[in-house]
């Protein structure tokens, strides 16, 4: 009854370009709505399917004593006919009139949710099934809400079944009410709602006589309305290191260009050593002219005009257009993982082709996706989607995902496994440590390495903690002249100190305490960065307090604990209080009234009982010496011997 | 970017992707079509050098062209070669008359497996292809294999946003497809576009020509008269006959090559 007529009609001038990319489609919806009988349809109506599969097809139903199904035309494999369930996603090519097209079937089943948004991730628009006579489900307002996140755009909603409800036009501007306002509370306009019965043919490739009342387009005919994904050219240079190659005299830097484009004279900016040099070539190989500029989308390898260092992970872009550069990321994930995601869980974030040890700080609300609702939660099961607040180890540069998709989503890895997707709300501003907003951490000009060979060690935290009197200070204090006197750049920040200036306007509770660490840690870590060594003097008791400064940069961060014991400590009582806070003229005294958390794995315990002062100060310089001091070989290097 | 553009800088991304993270790889050249595009994209991907050894399963069954195509184009283009086969069962006289689907399980399969274990290969890129096959339109172009190198179907890592997965556990490993997203007609225009050199089995000779190439037992030729690459094309737009349908062992049952591919066939 039906052909590729209408298709035919809207377009009659177009013909098929032979170089057009086909449009990637992607089908999703509740289970058994339909979405495979309506590929299996539209295959057949563009007439797109082998010689001999349906009669093959009908053949095998006869054989097996079971009715034709067009779904049968997609479910190739045997587990799915047995099954009669679309278990994974399978791409399908078919063409109209107006262009080629590959239709990616997703599964509809809850548990299969990776497939789907494996199919879902790389399609242009979408098509929802819905069932005229079931109305809209669980999956149908899940499916919708992913295709939202993935940053989908064009959606074709099919109200499938229309047979079963006798094309009723009431029953489908019921269902159509019902999904148009789910779609439009999630920021999603569907395109077009359109009446089907995919069994039947009915408004697949043209309009069907069954539903006079329904004036838009078939369900071909809205998919040839959608626009095609735009190479992302218009967007700001975004180039992620994949290799860095050495094969021959040439040492090509290859990748693919995420987004903007870039020619040779240009000046790249790598993210995050912030090092810049000239693009010198854009390498080519075989019959290829060789090219002075390349784009959005391809793969190209290029030299540099200096032997900078670079390695996969960095992202290159142009001056004074760089993606943000943050330890943390503010994102909305979709978690697909076995078991929950949990705050305070490491996992491996892949963004581009940098990967990242984060950590969940904190998630701040999981979302029903049947009725959104926020939810607070601690964890996030497995198909849901939250706002997941990630600290990273190194910085991380990135995009927010509305600026430029490539570089504004990632996925974790945990294990062997890629157990979710997210995609970048915003840098975060976390209340507690960060009310600036649109703070942009601007690379500098100097880094690390340069610093570390000028001063010959490298900079970093010695983070001494012990009680009160256990020796942090003497210790801290002449350890800083010895390696004065030997040349280091070293400083020592010491409680007491510090309360005078900085933290003068904190007391000893808990909250105060806390803040008090916080706020050295970061000091700390800028003199750290400056590349110093900083020995920090501080009872510091509390566990998670220290764990949030080494959070800071877990690579500079070197915890020593000073183990004296509490008797020892009360002994030598240097300032006389612990007979204070034993008569109960301090509250909140550590160790007497306040708990005092030993580290469970320091870097370095010092044992100082039975010890002189200078044998304690002789083993934190051995440590010290060992772990800052530059090898002959980097430092050989280092001046480009 | 044209969609040949498109495709070629894909297939290069993945090429890189699979050399950059795994340890030991290693590319199958069965001389068929795909695998000599997919070789051209890897001295694309690598400016001129095929950075991993080329392993060739031979059955001993291969049409005798091919095996001459191949030892020719190897020295041509200095390709690391390694010819690996099934001993023990060539041996044992094994051939589609002990019946297709084992035949192909012995020599292909297991001989792959047997060469895969001999050099601790942890990843073995194919140029299969989705509009090959239905079980085939199923794969992941990062397709993890277990330790039997069988091919789980039903439980299929996610694969998004060009994150593969490359991390995977000891004993087990991956097959990586490059060619995945292309279809017959996409590697032929790509072909003459590049000028790749194919076996001559591909181009009509009285009537027939090879569309698919395999083993010469179970490999038929087609009706056609498309002797250059541009008839080919042609000849593509316009068939609804399938590619591989010269292939006898697919037909030994309705699920024959499913079960095929989940025991590890390519």
């Amino acid at each position: 009854m039906s052909n590729t007529a209408t298709a035919l009609k809207m377009s009659p001038e177009v013909s098929v370009p032979h170089n057009a990319s086909p449009m990637k489609i992607v089908v999703v919806g509740h289970v058994d709505h339909g979405k495979s009988t309506l590929v299996g349809r539209i295959l057949n109506e563009t007439d797109a399917l082998p010689e001999g599969k349906v009669e093959y097809l009908k053949e095998v139903c006869d054989k097996r004593g079971m009715p034709f199904e067009w779904a049968f035309v997609m479910d190739a494999l045997q587990a799915e006919r047995d099954q009669g369930i679309t278990i994974d996603t399978a791409q399908i090519r078919f063409r109209t009139e107006a262009r080629p097209y590959v239709i990616i079937d997703a599964p509809g089943h809850k548990e299969f949710l990776k497939n789907m948004v494996s199919g879902a991730a790389s399609a242009e628009a979408a098509v929802l099934v819905i069932d005229a006579h079931e109305g809209v489900q669980e999956q149908s307002r899940r499916h919708g809400y992913l295709l939202h996140l993935l940053g989908l755009r064009q959606i074709a909603v099919a109200v499938n079944k229309m047979d079963l409800v006798d094309f009723s036009e009431t029953r489908f501007e019921e269902v159509k009410a019902e999904i148009v306002a789910y779609l439009n509370s999630i920021g999603v306009e569907p395109t077009y709602v359109i009446p089907v019965a995919a069994r039947s043919g009915a408004n697949i490739a043209a309009n069907a006589a069954e539903t006079p009342w329904y004036k838009g387009p078939s369900v071909l005919g809205a998919l040839d309305r959608f626009e095609p994904a735009k190479p992302a050219t218009d967007l700001a240079l975004r180039f992620p290191v994949q290799d860095v190659y050495k094969f021959d005299e040439r040492r090509i830097i290859a990748g693919r260009i995420e987004s903007g484009r870039l020619k040779v004279g240009d000046t790249l900016v790598f993210s995050p050593s912030g090092k810049m040099a000239k693009i010198a070539t854009i390498e080519t190989w075989g019959n290829s002219l060789a090219s002075v500029s390349a784009g959005a989308g391809q793969s190209v390898g290029i030299t540099l005009d200096e032997q900078i260092f670079v390695e996969r992970g960095n992202v290159a872009s142009l001056e004074h257009h760089v993606p943000h550069q943050s330890h943390d990321l503010k994102a909305r994930v979709f978690w697909l993982g076995r078991g929950p995601l949990k705050v305070g869980s490491r996992y491996k974030l892949k963004l581009a082709t940098a990967e990242h040890v984060v950590e969940v700080t904190k998630i701040e609300r999981v979302i029903d996706v049947e009725d959104l609702a926020n939810h607070q939660g601690t964890e996030v099961a497995r198909n849901a989607v939250a706002e997941v607040v990630f600290r990273g180890k190194s910085p991380i540069a990135h995009d927010s995902f509305v600026d430029n998709p490539r570089l504004g989503r990632f996925v974790l890895v945990e294990g062997y496994d890629i157990v979710g997707g997210g995609v970048i709300a915003e840098t975060p501003t976390d209340e507690a440590r960060n009310r600036s907003t649109h703070v942009t951490e601007v690379p500098h000009k100097v880094d690390a390495e340069t610093r570390s060979i000028a001063n010959g060690h490298r900079g970093g935290v010695v983070w001494l903690t012990g009680l009160s009197g256990a020796g942090k200070s003497t210790i801290a204090m002449e350890a800083e002249r010895q390696l004065f006197l030997k040349g280091w750049q070293v400083t020592v920040l010491d409680g007491d100190n510090v309360r005078t200036g900085l933290c003068g306007d904190l007391g000893f509770s808990d909250a105060d305490r806390a803040e008090n660490i916080r706020r050295v840690g970061e000091v700390a870590h800028l003199f750290a960065e400056a590349g110093m060594v900083v020995v920090t003097s501080f009872i510091s008791p509390f566990r998670t307090d220290r764990e949030k400064v080494r959070a800071i940069n877990p690579d500079a961060f070197h915890e020593v604990h000073v183990a004296t014991s509490l008797d020892e400590c009360e002994r030598r009582d240097p300032k006389g209080l612990y007979k204070k806070a034993r008569a109960g003229e301090i509250s909140y005294f550590t160790g007497v009234s306040s708990a005092y958390e030993a580290p469970a794995l320091p870097e370095l315990a010092l044992v100082t009982e039975g010890k002189s002062v200078d044998e304690s100060v002789a083993d934190l310089l051995r440590y010290i010496e060992n772990s800052f001091s530059l090898s002959a070989r980097e430092q050989a290097n280092g001046w480009g011997l | 970017m044209n969609d040949l553009d498109a495709l070629e800088s894909q297939s290069i991304y993945i090429l890189r992707e699979a050399f950059n993270r795994l340890d030991k790889i290693a590319m199958l050249w069965s001389i068929g079509k795909d695998s000599n595009v997919m070789l051209w994209l890897a001295r694309k991907a690598f400016f001129g050098h095929v950075p991993f050894p080329v392993l060739h399963v031979d059955t001993k069954h291969k049409i005798p062209e091919m095996i001459e195509f191949r030892d020719r184009v190897a020295k041509e283009w200095n390709l690391p070669l390694i010819v690996g086969e099934n001993t023990e069962a060539l041996a044992a006289g094994m051939g589609p008359h002990n019946g297709r689907v084992e035949c192909c399980t012995a020599l292909k399969t297991e001989g792959l497996k047997a060469l895969l274990a001999s050099h601790g290969f942890t990843g073995v890129i194919a140029g299969i292809r989705r509009d090959e096959e239905g079980t085939r339109a199923k794969e992941r172009v990062f397709s993890p294999r277990n330790q039997s190198a069988e091919w789980d179907f039903k439980d299929q890592p996610p694969e998004f946003w060009d994150q593969f997965k490359t991390d995977f556990a000891p004993g087990t490993h991956l097959r990586i497809h490059p060619l995945l997203a292309w279809s017959e007609l996409d590697v032929w225009r790509y072909i003459e576009r590049e000028n790749i050199p194919m076996v001559d089995l591909y181009f009509a000779k009285n009537g027939r020509r090879y569309r698919s190439l395999g083993c010469a037992p179970c490999t038929g030729s087609v009706a056609s008269t498309a002797s250059t690459v541009a008839e080919i094309i042609e000849e593509l737009e316009t068939t609804k006959i399938s590619e591989r349908s010269g292939r006898a062992q697919d037909k030994e049952s309705e699920d024959a090559f499913e079960r095929l591919r989940a025991g590890g066939y390519m």
